[in-house]
């Protein structure tokens, strides 16, 4: 238990009929940078909020930082930085006074630092410059910046980001990659929330999969995308033979299309794929072995369906 | 400097002294922010309202038992004119458009959700939410009554005061019971507040909050005036608030006072205690 910044067990949420989180038993080791991918509407905030005390669950409980939830929350949200559904602030203060009045009802925060660490916070997300601009004035990914300078106001060992990269421009997607990456250096646990996948694959250690209210699957990434083996893709222009060929090796789900064979290579050796074909005389222009993408794994994990489940 | 210096090396954090900075911040953003600013521009037009249509028009001395026909003899009573006048529904409107933002205008943008993952504790959020709306109320009538003050003793003087019993004082003790009566105001507005702060945790909507404070200011009014409904009077939230006059009693009237600082402080408690048995556990999903 104690390696796990956030364990929870049966966690439930129940919202009149509908079950928005059932029994999801989330698994966050100290140190991981674990994504929480699902679909709209799949449970993801609904949890964070259960993770972080602003809802109740319907059954179930969690800890995090290895302390029981809600009987520590005053110990353990100190060390916990946080980004529900977007960035909330005043819109009639500006950015930097938005941050003082965080920082002002912190009873853990020292009052002689607060303008470093708005400062560093600020410079952090890139935000230095625009600091004195009303929020009423920010844009989007501004605000989005902002929100996130909030959660760095104080040394954190874990951080709760629910979808982070939401309206920011490719640089402050790549700077939001980076600090990721900095605060997991720094030894920070984060569970990052996001349905940008090729965003998860690059910075996440772990990842966990959400879908209709259950946690699918969970594990480091490598052991999650090894359910999914890889594929070989033939390029010729004889792919019935091709076909025939890879099914004789003992490929499975063997595909032929227009100029292309496709199939599992399962346990069968890779290497000796392109030979097998040569030496049948099917000629190979292409060949690779492909891992499928995580979107790949995720749509076939989730389903193809553009509706949002209700 | 690198921001990496200041942000990042987890450790425990530990807890400061119990200060008054959530308290003051709280109050910057109440007393910083434009619309309540224009609202005690408002509140203070009443007063010097007054004493201008009373320094143009002619003096018709000895009508009625009101400040405003004593106003040219004392510049004070411009302050407790404005008084009286502001309770029906200025003063309570701006204490109840504060209240209902309390907590509602908060969870409305969606701040809230901010707060309580700082953490701030449910229990002092109330709390402090309570205590500036408090604060906030003092400060709107002694606004009131001090712009009454000058405004009136700057056109009409001020000097010995004449009680309502008919007992001369200097202007030393006329400023201290004018003090009295405003302090008397200021708490039983807060009451009203109390009310609004416990609306404010039921709904997301702080026009709505406000909105409904006004209408129990209202209601508690006009049920007043029904004497029918006699017995229920005294327990009305504004039933002892026009007993703020018998600080001008020789000696002051304690008795209706005292009644109407306990209904007030009854009020706050307990619907404080309301506001926390509905927020202590809410859903905050807003
Ligand atoms: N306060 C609420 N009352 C009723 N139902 C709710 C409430 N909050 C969430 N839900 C429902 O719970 C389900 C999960 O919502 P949630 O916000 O957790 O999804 P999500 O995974 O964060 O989606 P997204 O990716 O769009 O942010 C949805 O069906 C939603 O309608
Ligand atoms: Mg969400």
């Amino acid at each position: 238990m104690e390696n796990l910044a956030v364990a929870t067990s049966g966690l439930t949420k129940r919202f009149h009929q509908q079950v928005a989180v059932n029994a999801v038993d989330l698994l966050v080791p100290r140190g991981a940078v674990y994504g929480f991918l699902g679909p709209n509407g799949s449970g993801k905030t609904t949890t964070i909020r259960m993770l972080l005390g602003l809802i109740r669950p319907t059954a179930g409980h969690h800890r995090l930082l290895g302390k029981a939830m809600p009987d520590h929350t005053g110990n353990v949200l100190p060390l916990v930085g946080s980004l529900v559904e977007g960035p909330a602030f005043h819109p009639y203060l500006s950015a930097r006074a938005n941050l003082v009045r965080l920082d002002s009802v912190d009873r853990h925060a020292d009052p002689r630092t607060t303008k470093v660490r708005i400062d560093g916070a600020l410079d952090r997300v890139g935000l230095l410059a625009a600091a004195d601009k009303k929020y009423r004035a920010y844009s989007l990914g501004m605000r989005q910046r902002l929100a996130i300078a909030g959660t760095l106001l104080a040394p954190r060992e874990l951080l709760v980001l629910d979808e982070p990269t939401n309206g920011l421009d490719p640089q402050g997607t790549r700077e939001v990659r980076h600090l990721i990456g900095s605060l997991a250096d720094d030894g920070a646990t984060v569970l990052i929330s996001s349905h940008l996948l090729s965003e998860v694959e690059q910075v996440c250690t772990h990842i966990g999969v959400m879908h209709v209210g259950s946690l699918l699957t969970q594990g480091p990434i490598a052991q999650v995308r090894a359910v999914s083996e890889p594929k070989a893709r033939v390029v010729t222009d004889r792919p019935q033979d091709a076909a025939r060929v890879l099914r004789g090796l003992g490929l499975t789900d063997v595909v032929a299309e227009p100029g292309l064979a496709v199939g599992t290579v399962g346990a069968v050796a890779a290497e000796k794929i392109v030979m097998a074909l040569v030496q049948d005389g099917v000629p190979v222009t292409g060949f690779a072995l492909e891992r499928p993408s995580l979107e790949d794994l995720f749509v076939s994990l989730t389903g193809e369906g553009f509706n949002v489940s209700g | 400097m690198s921001a990496a210096d200041v942000s990042i090396a987890p450790a425990e954090r530990p807890l400061r002294h119990i200060s008054a900075r959530f308290l003051r911040s709280e109050l910057r953003l109440i007393f910083g922010r434009r619309r309540n600013q224009a609202g005690m521009g408002i509140l203070a037009v009443v007063p010097i309202i007054i004493a201008i249509a009373v320094k143009v028009s002619t003096p018709r001395p000895g009508r009625g038992p009101d400040f405003l026909s004593s106003i040219t003899s004392n510049g004070l009573f411009v302050a407790l004119a404005a008084l009286s006048i502001e309770l029906g529904l200025f003063l309570p409107l701006a204490v109840g458009t504060i209240a209902g933002d309390s907590v509602a205008g908060e969870a409305n943008i969606g701040t809230l959700r901010y707060l309580l993952t700082v953490p701030v504790h449910r229990t002092r959020l109330l709390a402090v939410k309570l205590a500036a709306i408090t604060i906030f109320s003092l400060v709107a009538t002694v606004w009131v009554s001090l712009v009454g003050a000058v405004v009136g003793v700057a056109l009409f003087g001020g000097g010995e005061m004449t009680l309502l019993s008919g007992t001369q004082i200097g202007m030393g003790s006329a400023v201290l019971r004018l003090a009295m009566a405003t302090l008397y105001l200021g708490l039983c507005f807060a009451s009203l507040g109390a009310i609004g702060l416990f609306i404010s945790t039921l709904t997301e909507q702080p026009i709505g909050a406000t909105i409904a404070v006004v209408i129990i200011n209202v209601l508690s009014f006009i049920l007043d005036s029904i004497p029918q409904l006699s017995w229920l009077h005294e327990w009305l939230p504004t039933h002892w608030w026009m007993s703020f006059g018998d600080v001008l009693r020789d000696p002051v009237a304690w008795g209706d006072l005292t009644r109407g600082l306990l209904t007030a402080a009854g009020y706050m408690l307990v619907f404080w205690l309301a506001a926390w048995a509905r927020f202590s556990d809410k859903d905050v999903t807003g």
